[in-house]
């Protein structure tokens, strides 16, 4: 596990003909004895959302010193990636590579046994032990604690008692947020139903825009979402005069007075985690996941539209979140069309295998996976 | 395209007449295109150092990073060559069309909807039969779902009058609102939580590299397809009559051609070679079919053809070049800290200049002999 940080001559020499093939390439030293990671972004690098929120992260561990941040954006999840990572390694000398969206993770599987010294770890993936390569290890947190404390806030902002969401895919991911957003506005009032529009798409503006008008057309007055982007559903629905729950990463400048709160990734912290370890040769880890009270997740701070008892409701669930053992999904539980999911007694805490595969819509939630 | 058969003519008189001033005649002819197109890619390089003078960055370090990313090394060249495959195979789909005097633009759909036929045919086969028929019959569905696709675009354009270029863009849409609905549906592997796809080919199913190189054999295949369609729109009567019926339908209509059945054939076969493109994804790169089939490949053959001026022979150097140019745009991006649509602002320029210095064609006495002898 330690062998990556070891500057071997044969990397010494990979390194030495990258950077005399280089040339001219100014203020870009390739950090010989020091760590140089690299970041791939499926989107680009300031688009409010998904991939903001890993370039933020990178952004903290440029500050480390010893470290070479080389980043990417828009590298689709083809081929590209392939030669994208062997490039970072080959051109740059990284030794340390996150590729950052879900659809990456089968050529990172292609690309590590290429590359015995290099250490991959990926954003989302489900790394399974024996079966996949040492060298790769996955990572991802339980942001749905997120979504449930923007539904809190939502419970106290909406008059309507009717709750929003534009979402992307239904997938278990996504589902987790759905229902996680609508049982913390119940947690506020059970009577408040949350409408869902799948727009089928991680990127598209034009139907998030139209998912976003249809949902404020129907009365929801607090709009969340789970897309890749989410500046164009806070700015269209604080544009609609609806309050916004952000996601991803603080979407608070486009909606001063609408934003709410927001569920944020707090990647800086565990990209600042690895690359530490990796400068004192320590194991990263091959399967890496934390929540809010492990410093994965971080809520944007309360915005104005948010009145005293909301935050006062909203910090004792936080405080609570941040202890053990607080579940998000316990029983009972039925979905949306009646069916009970979870059973009374029954509690699935944020690691539990059961939510990796959920397939429904709790009960409050109007809309349908399929 | 009148042009083009008195050229043929012309060139066979002065075949027939012989001697070494129909080599230069020929030589003469054949350097136009080859000169104008570096003039193009000159001045497009041109604008585009005073684009990066403009935001501060130095053009020597970019065309340097270029060359490194792109073709410095070995591993750079086939960086490259990777990138290009696909590209070969989705600019056919532009170029075939476009003899005929069609600009189709649908690629990506046929691209799409290949892949996921090549997946759904592997599904079941993979049981029963060995990789090498089975990839045949995988092909096979991919070629025949891309060629009915874009061919019903042809059987539309010339049976019921619509336009070719905004059904095929349209159809586009659909096609890939159809594979997402059928990999997140019917053919999803229930596997596959996070991100819908259908079942993984098992290893052994894989098209391999090119011995020697890590390219897979998707980039052999698209060449040979580059020449097989050189050899067909050049060199046979087919190729002949499509090009009179993309000069002037209705006049080769009167000459008694097919004009409808050249068509939908021709159609045919540049969606076949987009299918064909969709099933190397799945078969070389992804291993299964799922929304990152729409890369946005299809769209890129657009650029290559019309940047070939739609010669099949042509697409494989410029498929090569902007490979290349995507390839070293990720280095650009890494130690010039310039966004990633730089390179789109280049490929930009040089799609616009290229266009433009099409009227240069016919402009230079040292190319035309035709001019040679008006004024001797």
């Amino acid at each position: 596990m330690t062998h990556h940080l070891t500057f071997n001559r044969r990397r010494f020499l990979q390194s030495a003909a990258a950077g005399v093939l280089a040339g001219a390439a100014p203020g870009r030293a390739l950090a010989a004895g020091g760590l140089t990671v690299g970041f791939i972004y499926v989107g680009p690098k300031d688009d409010y959302g998904y991939n903001q929120a890993h370039a933020e992260g990178a952004a903290v561990v440029k500050k480390i010193p010893g470290v070479t941040v080389v980043e990417e954006e828009n590298v689709p999840e083809t081929v590209d990636v392939e030669k994208t990572m062997e490039s970072m390694i080959n051109l740059d000398g990284a030794t340390l590579l996150f590729p950052t969206s879900f659809g990456y993770f089968s050529h990172v599987l292609t690309e590590a046994p290429k590359f015995p010294n290099v250490q991959f770890r990926h954003c989302g993936g489900l790394w399974k032990a024996g079966k996949d390569p040492a060298n790769v290890g996955s990572y991802f947190g339980y942001i749905f604690q997120g979504q449930y404390l923007n539904g809190v806030a939502a419970g106290y902002a909406t008059k309507s008692k009717k709750i929003g969401f534009v979402a992307a895919k239904p997938i278990p991911q996504v589902l987790q947020n759905i229902n996680a957003f609508l049982l913390g506005a119940r947690s506020v009032d059970p009577a408040i139903t949350c409408q869902v529009i799948f727009t089928g798409e991680w990127s598209l503006a034009v139907k998030e825009a139209e998912a976003t008008n249809a949902l404020v057309d129907q009365g929801a007055d607090v709009i969340t979402c789970h897309v890749d982007s989410p500046k164009v559903v806070i700015q269209t629905a604080a544009g609609r005069g609806a309050f916004v729950c952000g996601y991803h990463a603080n979407q608070s400048a486009l909606a001063p007075d609408k934003y709410l709160t927001g569920a944020e990734w707090a990647w800086g912290n565990v990209y600042t985690d690895f690359v530490k370890k990796a400068l004192a040769g320590q194991p990263l880890g091959n399967f890496v996941r934390g929540g809010l009270k492990d410093g994965f997740v971080k809520m944007s701070p309360l915005g104005p539209a948010v009145l005293a008892e909301a935050r006062k409701k909203f910090d004792a669930t936080l405080t609570e979140m941040m202890k053990p053992n607080y579940v998000v999904f316990k029983g009972p539980l039925k979905d949306n069309k009646g069916a009970e999911v979870i059973a009374a007694g029954k509690a699935y805490p944020e690691d539990a295998i059961e939510l990796e595969s959920m397939g429904y819509l709790v009960e409050g939630v109007i809309g349908s996976t399929a | 395209m009148t042009v083009r058969a008195d050229e043929r003519l012309e060139r066979s008189a002065a075949a027939a007449r012989g001697g070494s001033g129909a080599v230069v005649e020929l030589l003469a002819r054949r350097a136009e295109p080859v000169a104008i197109g570096l003039i193009a890619i000159g001045i497009g390089l041109a604008l585009f150092s005073l684009f990066l003078l403009a935001v501060g960055k130095s053009p020597a370090t970019f065309f340097s990073l270029m060359y490194v990313g792109g073709f410095g090394s070995w591993f750079s060249l086939q960086n490259s060559l990777s990138r290009a495959a696909p590209l070969l195979l989705t600019a056919l789909c532009v170029a075939l069309p476009a003899r005929l005097g069609l600009v189709v633009i649908g690629g990506e759909g046929a691209l799409a909807l290949g892949g996921v036929a090549a997946a759904a045919a592997a599904a079941p086969l993979v049981n029963i039969a060995a990789p090498l028929p089975t990839l045949f019959l995988m092909a096979a569905a991919a070629v025949t779902v891309g060629g009915l696709w874009i061919g019903a675009i042809g059987y539309l354009r010339h049976y019921r009058g619509g336009n070719e270029t905004i059904a095929s863009l349209l159809a586009a849409y659909i096609a890939i609102a159809l594979m997402n609905q059928l990999v997140e549906g019917v053919l999803r592997d229930p596997a596959s939580l996070n991100k819908p796809s259908t079942a993984p080919l098992p290893p052994a199913y894989w098209i391999g590299k090119i011995p020697g190189t890590d390219v897979h054999w998707g980039l052999a295949i698209g060449l040979i397809a580059c020449a097989v369609s050189y050899v067909l729109v050049e060199m046979t009567t087919w190729g002949f009559a499509a090009r009179i019926a993309g000069g002037n339908a209705r006049a080769a209509e009167v000459q008694g051609l097919p004009v409808g059945k050249l068509i939908v054939g021709f159609t045919t076969l540049a969606g076949g070679f987009a299918g064909l493109a969709g099933m190397i994804e799945v078969a070389a790169v992804q291993g299964n079919a799922n929304a990152s089939l729409a890369a946005g490949y299809g769209y890129t053959g657009i650029l290559v053809s019309f940047l070939a001026r739609h010669n099949p022979l042509a697409i494989a150097p410029i498929a090569i070049l902007l490979g290349g140019i995507e390839a070293s745009g990720g280095l650009i991006q890494r130690r010039m800290g310039l966004p990633d649509a730089t390179v789109l602002v280049l490929q930009g320029v040089l799609f616009v200049v290229i266009l433009f210095c099409e009227t240069l064609y016919g402009r230079f006495r040292i190319f035309n002999p035709e001019l040679w002898k008006r004024d001797a």
